[in-house]
């Protein structure tokens, strides 16, 4: 690389990570006052505090409930729903399934989200019963989960031989056998990233959950209410810890993805 | 293996949890409080024209910003070796998975009348610079969280970009200025198509940026919706037909877009 091109990089990524290291230092400071901008030593104190508020503990119980409902029901949904499009022959049934699916990823977030509040506001209203909360939350989660599930599994469909199902069957495998018998090991690894993509995205969740929450609290929501009230340190503190989270994530999914290349290197090598 | 049933579940769910809130939508849009049909919230988006103006005017110049900034590193990635490669594109998607209300939280913190940098300012001797509740500080805050949109479908495309018609059209006598805006521009507009697209759809359709960068005087269309659904000026079937009409100016948007497409190579594969 050239010298130009080094500093440039270097300024770029700069901007991009300035603020989160700001957010990170300040984390540590051991200040009162409500100035977010004025370091007066190290502190712990804020970690302590995080764990002692009620309210932060609570949204990232919620959080993390939704998160694990709506990422197992929506990979398991669609997970059949990719098995199912993948079968489909039929070339504008399947387009159109595909568009369905791409909608909510290509439709402003802000539109989805007040499109299910409505949905759920026009239900609660005539049947009674599901009003917003817990339940219109993991639905509307599942739903904005399903696109990323779906497209993760289905070039793994494409990829796999299907002869190799017909051949378990030939050999005495009833369907469902063969299925988790031979179709399943092969598709598991566009299972998993979409799971796990599934479960980052509704943890990170503000938009669609604002519209769909009614006065259920996750962190997000929280954030934001902390955000536009008076700003503790708190918040500082708890970011630094999502941060160290999600970076652990994402070099478990690096380390899943370079095994698995050296495990399809390895195979080649075989073969 | 071949099932068609088994996306019998699947569709009931769109069904239910897709279709079926669009409807809502445009049946809200189109009708009043008590459930007649009227054409008023239409016709009531036209009082907001300003706000429209506004967040296509700011969300254009976001993307723009973008796209000046993006493509250079974007470039510079895909010629850098391999391992350096998938660690810069790694370090690009990491901010993302950062909550962005806290990313947006932190400019705050950055951009305010006594935030750091203005005491960096001031303590070089220099008079402090106005930039919180601004326009251009909810740009700031756009380009910001959108970047990495612009900077992965360009990257997609120029790594995957064949360096011999780069190395031919060189050799043939091009100055980097021409293999640039003949060669390596023209190959890259999938990826330039897909990133603008990813990069206006969702700044044009904010709302937490300007609320928390914009102070009250850069309303955005994100903040009109916002308020009628959940803020005080309470009235869904306004905030429908705004909705509806975002829709549909952003479907127009990306028509538009797509025509520039010659449909070769479909966007920078990240999408789909």
């Amino acid at each position: 690389m050239k010298t130009i091109s080094k500093v440039y990089t270097a300024l770029v990524f700069l901007f991009l990570y300035a603020p989160i290291f700001v957010l990170i230092i300040f984390s540590f400071n051991d200040s009162n006052t409500m100035s977010r901008s004025v370091w007066s030593g190290f502190s712990l104190k804020w970690y302590t505090r995080l764990f002692e508020d009620r309210m932060i503990m609570e949204a990232l119980k919620n959080t993390l409930i939704i998160a694990v409902v709506a990422a197992v029901v929506a990979t398991i949904l669609g997970t059949i729903a990719a098995i199912g499009i993948n079968g489909i022959n039929n070339k504008l049934a399947r387009r159109m399934m595909m568009n369905l699916t791409n909608l909510p990823m290509v439709n402003p977030e802000i539109v989805t989200g007040v499109s299910l509040m409505l949905l759920f506001v026009f239900v609660a209203q005539k049947m009674g019963g599901l009003s917003l909360g817990m339940v219109s939350l993991v639905l509307a989660h599942i739903t904005f989960c399903l696109p990323y599930v779906i497209l993760s599994v289905l070039p793994k469909l494409r990829q796999m031989d299907s002869h190799l199902y017909e051949a378990a069957q030939d050999l005495g495998c009833n369907p469902l056998r063969a299925f988790f018998k031979v179709v399943l090991p092969e598709i598991s690894p566009g299972i998993i990233t979409g799971m796990i993509m599934a479960f980052t995205l509704s943890i990170d969740d503000f938009i669609i959950s604002y519209f769909t929450s009614g006065t259920t609290q996750t962190l997000p929501i929280y954030i934001y209410s902390m955000t536009r009230k008076r700003i503790s340190p708190e918040i500082n503190a708890l970011s630094t810890l999502l941060f160290a989270a999600v970076l652990l994530l994402l070099l478990i999914i690096n380390l899943r993805q370079s095994r698995e290349k050296r495990l399809e290197e390895g195979k080649a090598v075989e073969s | 293996m071949k099932s068609k049933t088994a996306s019998v579940p699947y569709g009931i769910w769109v069904s239910i949890f897709i279709v079926v809130p669009m409807i809502l939508v445009v049946i809200f849009a189109f009708t009043d409080k008590s459930g007649n049909f009227t054409l008023s919230n239409i016709a009531a988006v036209g009082q907001y024209s300003n706000v429209f103006l506004r967040s296509i005017w700011l969300g254009a110049i976001a993307t723009a910003i973008s796209l000046l900034v993006g493509y250079p590193l974007a470039y510079i990635i895909s010629r850098s070796g391999m391992r350096a490669q998938s660690v810069l594109i790694m370090l690009v998607m990491l901010p993302m998975w950062m909550n962005f209300l806290l990313r947006t939280y932190a400019w705050m913190t950055l951009l305010e009348d006594n935030g750091i940098i203005n005491t960096v300012i001031a303590s070089l001797g220099f008079p402090k610079f106005h930039m919180i509740n601004t326009a251009g500080a909810v740009v700031l805050g756009m380009v910001y969280n959108y970047i990495p949109y612009m900077i992965l479908p360009l990257y997609s495309v120029l790594a995957k970009m064949d360096h011999s018609v780069i190395e031919a059209a060189q050799d043939l006598g091009a100055n980097q200025g021409r293999v640039f805006r003949k060669v390596i521009l023209p190959l890259s507009m999938p990826g330039v198509i897909s990133g603008i697209t990813m990069v206006f759809v969702p700044a044009v359709s904010t709302f937490i940026i300007s609320k928390m960068l914009g102070g009250g005087a850069n309303l955005l269309i994100g903040d009109l919706i916002d308020m009628q659904f959940l803020g005080s000026a309470y009235n869904p079937n306004l905030g429908s037909a705004i909705s509806l009409v975002l829709m549909v100016l952003i479907l127009i948007c990306m028509g538009i877009m797509n025509q520039f497409d010659d449909g070769e190579e479909r966007g920078g594969g990240l999408m789909i």
